[in-house]
Parts: C-alpha cells; sequence; structure tokens
C-alpha cells in the first residue's frame, strides 16, 4: 500500500488563534478515513492545507509525493467538496458539471449523468435557485463523479434527508468498490459513517487525538453495569471515564477493549456489557477542555 | 454490523453460520468482498479482512480470478471449533443465571427436558 499524503508536524496559526498544532500523520492509497471532530478544531483548515487553499504556518506537506501549492500534477488528482460551495451566480447545473468534467481527468460524464436522475436535479436550473439540499447534492455528485484519486468531502450534506445520505453512501461505497480511491470523509453524523470510514483521524483543538482503524475502536470503550463488585472485578485496571452509582449497582464506562473470556466472565456474573459507539466514543474523548486529553500516541499505549 | 467486536469478525462469523446451517455447502462459491460490502454497507476493505481470515483457517478457499469457495470439511471443523466455545458461551452463563434465581442443576436439567419436548 502506498502512502499519498504525508503531513509532518503541521502548525495553522491566525493571527492569535492556533487552527493546527504539530499535526502529523499520513494517508494510505485506497482507503476511506473520516476526519472527525467538533466544530472549529480544525478539520476544514486541515483540508484546506492538504489542497492548497491555504498556506501553512510551519510544518510539511507531500501529496503524492510533492507540495501542493500552484502544483497542477497534485491538483488535478484531487477534489475538495466543501461545504458551502459557492458558484457564479449565472451558472447552471450543467454549467458547473462541465467545469468539473475540465478539471478532473478521470471524469465519468454517465456516473454523473445517472446521479442527476437519482437526486433529482435538474441540469437546468441556475445553482442560485437550488434549495440547500439540492446544492449539497451537486457537491455529492461533483465529488463522486470526479473519481479524483485523493477526494475530500467537508461535511457534504447540509440540507441532505436521510434518503439522499444513504443514496450518496451506497454510491460513494458502491464506486469505491469499482474504483479505489483514498476518500476523506468529514462529518459529525458519525454512527451514520461509522461502518464505511477505514480508518479514523479525530482532531480536537487543533491537535490530533486519534489516528487508528475503525475495527480497532470498535468496542475499545464499554460500558459495564451490574453489581458494585462484579462491576469492579471486571473493569479494575482500565481507564474510567465515566461512573455511577444506584444503591447496590453501579455503571462504569472503561476504556479498553474486553478479551472473550472477559466477557464470558462478565456474563456469568450477572453483569450487562455495552459497547460504545463510535460517536459516543468521540464525544466522550472530546469534551473538557482538551488539554488534559491524551494525544494519539499516548492513547494507543 | 452492531455489538462490539471489530466488524471484521462479524463478516467471518456470518459466513461461518451459513456454512454451519448449510445454506453454503462445500466447493459452493461464497458472496464477493464487493457484494458483502454492499449489502451490510461496510467497508470493502473490512468485508476483504473477514473473508481473509477464513482463507487463512482453511474454512474458504480461493480460485484465482474468480472468487472464494468453501473448502471441502469446511463445516465439520466449524462444528468442532463451535461445539468448544459452546459450553463457555451458553452454558456457563445458563447455569450462573439459574444459580441467581435458586434453580438447582437437577431443576435445570429437567426444564431442559421439558423444552425438548415440547419443540
Amino acid at each position: 500500500m502506498n502512502t499519498i499524503v504525508t503531513v509532518t508536524d503541521l502548525a495553522k496559526r491566525y493571527r492569535g488563534v492556533t487552527a493546527l498544532d504539530g499535526v502529523s500523520f499520513s494517508l494510505t492509497e485506497n482507503r476511506i478515513y473520516g476526519l472527525l471532530g467538533r466544530n472549529g478544531a480544525g478539520k476544514t483548515t486541515l483540508m484546506q492545507l492538504l489542497t492548497a487553499q491555504n498556506m501553512a504556518t510551519s510544518g510539511d506537506i507531500a501529496v503524492f509525493g510533492e507540495h501542493p501549492y500552484e502544483n497542477d500534477r497534485v491538483l488535478a488528482r484531487t477534489c475538495f467538496v466543501k461545504e458551502s460551495q459557492t458558484y457564479p451566480q449565472s451558472m447552471r447545473v450543467g454549467h458547473a458539471l462541465r467545469a468539473a468534467r475540465l478539471l478532473h481527468p478521470n471524469w465519468d460524464q454517465r456516473f454523473a449523468d445517472s446521479l442527476l436522475e437519482e437526486f433529482q436535479l435538474p441540469p437546468q436550473r441556475m445553482v442560485k435557485k437550488l434549495s440547500r439540499g439540492m446544492l449539497s447534492a451537486l457537491g455529492v455528485i461533483i465529488g463522486l463523479a470526479s473519481r479524483a484519486p485523493l477526494t475530500f468531502f467537508d461535511e457534504p450534506y447540509l440540507g441532505l434527508d436521510a434518503v439522499a445520505r444513504q443514496l450518496f453512501y451506497d454510491h460513494l461505497l458502491a464506486d469505491f468498490a469499482e474504483h479505489p480511491r483514498t476518500v476523506i470523509l468529514s462529518t459529525h453524523l458519525i454512527d451514520e459513517v461509522s461502518d464505511l470510514i477505514e480508518h479514523v483521524l479525530l482532531i480536537d483543538h487543533g491537535r490530533l487525538l486519534l489516528d487508528q482503524d475503525t475495527d480497532d475502536l470498535r468496542g475499545d470503550v464499554v460500558t459495564v453495569s451490574g453489581p458494585v463488585a462484579a462491576v469492579h472485578e471486571i473493569t479494575v485496571g482500565r481507564t474510567e471515564l465515566h461512573g455511577n452509582l444506584l444503591g447496590g449497582t453501579a455503571r462504569v464506562t472503561v476504556r479498553g477493549r474486553l478479551t472473550e473470556a472477559e466477557r464470558v466472565q462478565a456474563r456469568a456474573l450477572g453483569l450487562t456489557v455495552e459497547t460504545v459507539s463510535l460517536q459516543e466514543l468521540v464525544v466522550r474523548l472530546t469534551t473538557g477542555a482538551g488539554k488534559t486529553e491524551p494525544t494519539a500516541k499516548e492513547y494507543a499505549l | 454490523m452492531d455489538d462490539g467486536r471489530p466488524i471484521f469478525l462479524q463478516i467471518a462469523e456470518l459466513l461461518e453460520n451459513s456454512i454451519l446451517d448449510g445454506s453454503l455447502i462445500e466447493d459452493t462459491q461464497v458472496p464477493s468482498t464487493n457484494e458483502l460490502a454492499a449489502f451490510h454497507r461496510i467497508n470493502p476493505a473490512t468485508a476483504a479482512k473477514g473473508v481473509n481470515q477464513l482463507v487463512d483457517d482453511g474454512t474458504l478457499y480461493k480460485k484465482r480470478g474468480i472468487g472464494m469457495f468453501v473448502a471441502p470439511g469446511a463445516r465439520e471443523r466449524l462444528r468442532g471449533r463451535r461445539r468448544e466455545e459452546f459450553a463457555r458461551q451458553y452454558v456457563q452463563p445458563l447455569l450462573a443465571e439459574a444459580r441467581k434465581l435458586g434453580i438447582d442443576p437437577t431443576e435445570l436439567k429437567k426444564m431442559i427436558d421439558t423444552w425438548e419436548e415440547r419443540r
């Protein structure tokens, strides 16, 4: 597997505000990544830096082995679907697609046409007359049909209803299977995408908090409840994230996967073990001041 | 897909279940990773990891350019392995719950017999 993006000690500071700080990671070819984090965590800034829409304060970026700035070889292979893309006032849907076709060498017009139909987007409609959801659908269509080797989706579905979002996920998976590429999906709807993304990058306060395979994170945080003594027996030695007590019953959320033997033991002790979803895990890790939270490396230990 | 275990393990187990219940018989082709990914709405790489685990432990074999097939004897081997797990996964918790309710082993055995007759 080839590495196609390498980021080393990246920082971006605006006047008095640190948007990104000490961020290092790499992206492997042909994987779907989830870029997660709260509003203002630095996700969009990171994507802007990777797509040469902004300059880093310090640190290094290599995309396809090269610096992306003013670099046709890199940018022709990159597609960035922004949260609120603006289009020229007089543009129609068809114009936007034609422009995208000129910019993306892998563009598939037949795929774009079928997506237009499925998302029920009229090609003659003026872009400025589109509803919020239709505008998002246009971005999604461009992102999918571009088939760019490196595709970024930044919160691509403002205003998209559940049906349209599922349509997007299904097409992303199907087309990814046929035409593998690297996709970075930035989103708050973590539960919806947790089965789609192979790897998680979690950013908080401009720092990289998690850089781990999604499957490794599954079941990494569990809630154990039942008789106090039994709960203690199972959870002792694990980092407690949350806990409460009601009479003789305890409910404790801990970090650290239970082994199959421990699960059996827990069941034998009459305990309930619930898995904390990826979304809840992210919430647990990114609530609070952030300063006391461990970095990705510490977490991996 | 849910429960706390990695999705690739759940995919492997689903295929094992189909082999155990006889819906996937020996030397038949199993669904491709892309079919599994689309059906379960999961990442194709994750589906591939589950399938590959079954190839590694000899449950499936690969026909180059065609796909994955159920290995001869896979069902028997799976049955043996699952039987070993059965006691730990089901009997132990059953006894624990029975103890909590004050059901002694003799009574429990009688209950099992009664339910088996009703079936």
